[in-house]
């Protein structure tokens, strides 16, 4: 039997930190031993259980998006939550490694730097009160930062500081954020031939978590987010449906607005 | 210990490639990872249960471990006729459309969709966690019976999936085989339930749900042998099967193949691995030990 959790634990919520207007970090206690890009189930209970990136061994950030996460914005300290994990592969890093993070994907990235594993990192928001991290990730790699409407950094799209990067320099290239920001960096890889150095930490509804339920299955090889991922090179996201379409909760393929555009 | 020869077979009306299928309800919600697990070895799949309208399932927790298996309760989640396109292009290969509705009609219609890329119907009158659904029709032999044959209309080889948390499943099997049933499967999840004692409630979304896994294989093993007793339909057995002992086991209380699900826990090429110590070249044939432990 492979190291799986089993009843969720019980964590009571030692602090919340409100990181920008819209994500919030809760830190825990006791700590979950786990690897930076490993994830856990959260269970917010009588609400529902939904997957979250580890920010740290005793945190979760966490943007408000739906009922979970709502319910969570309500939480206090000594409150309870339960949690299954740590969950999935993580990121496996050695060498150089550059980091690119966009909104709350910062969050398993951040885990990634202050174990100082990130030589440069790219940070971006839609605006400056949105970044995430900043001056931590500043006192542990080179942090380099763009927003969307120029408060901060370069004004642009964080793809657009690899420009200035030799991607090539880097051994890993870690990726975390929303899909189309994702996709960018991957056609950069790709374009740079460097594919298979990116490690993309994907996102799709999951249900149980650790394999079994497939409703994070992905096309066409039908590996499951949770447990052969949630990161997954470059390389196996060539050819996937990786930046077209993820499910709902019922299966049904939702396909990204900006593939919709794209097949118009 | 006993081998089998290796090599396709025929069960219930599937031609299958070997006796192992993959169950109901796991890693059976899109045509790509039920692909992948006949490309691992599995002899045929069953798919997720298909509903008539689409259902996002309940809330979670939805799955845990627990002790020696899975607590679930899904909810039946599914994409409904959507997924005709899901199987399209396995439409070659042994697949079983696993099926859920309130009433015969339901059942029908749904089966309908599938009628020209499905090589059989699983009827799923057995989930425990569904109002109205699954074992809600599977405790009432008269349902069973009018699904079964409903679903049987269409042409096509009819499996029924029965529930263990029945006083005599054997009246349940037995009408499944007066509806036309091809074969019956045995058995669904056991149903149960655990509670967090830190946060004072039960861990399932839904509060209950079914136990799969190890746990329950004693409980099928006796479910397949009061079948085999009673009916004369071949038999399909599923519950807690995770080694090529178990396999052999199964078959000796009377199945003719069996499903495995919740082994993908512990490896998603559990197939690969139960066949590499159930078949050998110079194994017997598997008419030989189905239901032989009724005869010693």
């Amino acid at each position: 039997m492979p190291d799986l959790p089993m009843l969720p634990v019980r964590v009571t919520v030692k602090a919340v930190v409100e990181e920008t207007p819209s994500v919030r970090t809760f830190y825990f206690e006791p700590a979950i031993p786990s690897s930076p890009g490993q994830f856990v189930m959260v269970w917010v209970p009588g609400v529902d259980e939904v997957p979250m990136a580890l920010s740290s061994a005793t945190s979760i950030t966490v943007q408000q998006v739906g009922d979970a996460t709502t319910a969570m914005f309500l939480l206090r300290p000594g409150d309870s939550l339960g949690i299954r994990g740590p969950l999935g592969n993580g990121f496996t890093v050695s060498g150089k490694t550059l980091a690119i993070g966009g909104g709350v994907g910062a969050a398993p990235l951040l885990h990634l730097a202050v174990e100082g594993q990130v030589s440069t990192f790219l940070l971006g928001a839609r605006t400056a009160d949105e970044l995430l991290f900043a001056p931590v990730i500043n006192a542990s790699s080179n942090l380099k930062i763009a927003t969307d409407d120029g408060t901060a950094g370069h004004h642009g799209v964080v793809t657009d500081l690899m420009d200035e990067i030799d991607l090539e320099a880097y051994d890993h290239i870690c990726v975390c954020g929303p899909e189309i920001m994702m996709l960018k960096v991957l056609e950069r890889l790709q374009k740079a031939g460097v594919a298979d150095r990116g490690q993309f930490s994907l996102h799709r509804y999951m249900k149980c978590g650790i394999g079994v339920c497939g409703s994070c299955a992905t096309d066409p090889h039908g590996l499951r987010v949770c447990r052969d991922g949630p990161v997954f090179t470059g390389a196996d996201l060539l050819e996937s449906e990786f930046g077209r379409y993820a499910r709902d909760a019922t299966g049904s393929k939702v396909v990204f607005p900006w593939a919709k555009k794209a097949e118009e | 210990m006993i081998t089998l020869q290796p090599g396709e077979i025929t069960v219930g009306g599937v031609a299958l490639h070997n006796h192992l299928l993959l169950a109901a309800g796991v890693l059976g919600t899109t045509g790509a990872s039920l692909g992948r697990m006949l490309r691992l070895g599995a002899g045929g799949v069953v798919t997720k249960s298909i509903g008539p309208e689409p259902n996002p399932g309940h809330h979670g927790p939805c799955l845990v471990r627990t002790e020696g298996g899975l607590l679930n309760a899904m909810g039946l989640p599914n994409p409904s006729k959507e997924f005709v396109g899901e199987i399209e292009p396995l439409k070659d290969d042994p697949v079983v459309v696993s099926i859920y509705g309130k009433d015969p009609e339901d059942f029908k219609e749904v089966a309908g969709w599938f009628a020209e890329t499905a090589r059989g119907f699983e009827l799923n009158v057995s989930c425990p966690h569904a109002a109205g659904y699954g074992a809600a029709i599977g405790t009432d032999p008269e349902m069973v019976l009018e699904c079964t044959r409903a679903v049987a209309s269409h042409g096509l080889p009819v499996w029924v999936k029965l529930t263990p948390n029945v006083t005599d499943i054997t009246t349940i099997g037995l009408a499944a085989e007066k509806g036309g049933a091809s074969a019956i499967v045995a058995v669904n999840t056991v149903r149960a339930m655990r509670i967090s004692t830190e946060l004072r409630r039960p861990v399932l979304g839904y509060r209950s749900g079914g136990l799969s896994g190890k746990a329950i294989f004693p409980v099928a093993v006796k479910c397949v042998w009061d079948l085999y007793e009673a009916c004369s339909i071949p038999i399909i057995g599923c519950g807690g099967v995770s080694t090529a002992n178990d396999v052999v086991e199964m078959m000796m209380a009377g199945a003719q193949a069996v499903e495995v699900g919740s082994a993908v826990v512990d490896d998603v090429r559990v197939f690969e691995q139960i066949a590499r110590g159930l078949y050998s070249g110079d194994g017997v044939a598997a008419e030989e030990i189905v239901g032989v432990a009724h005869h010693a």
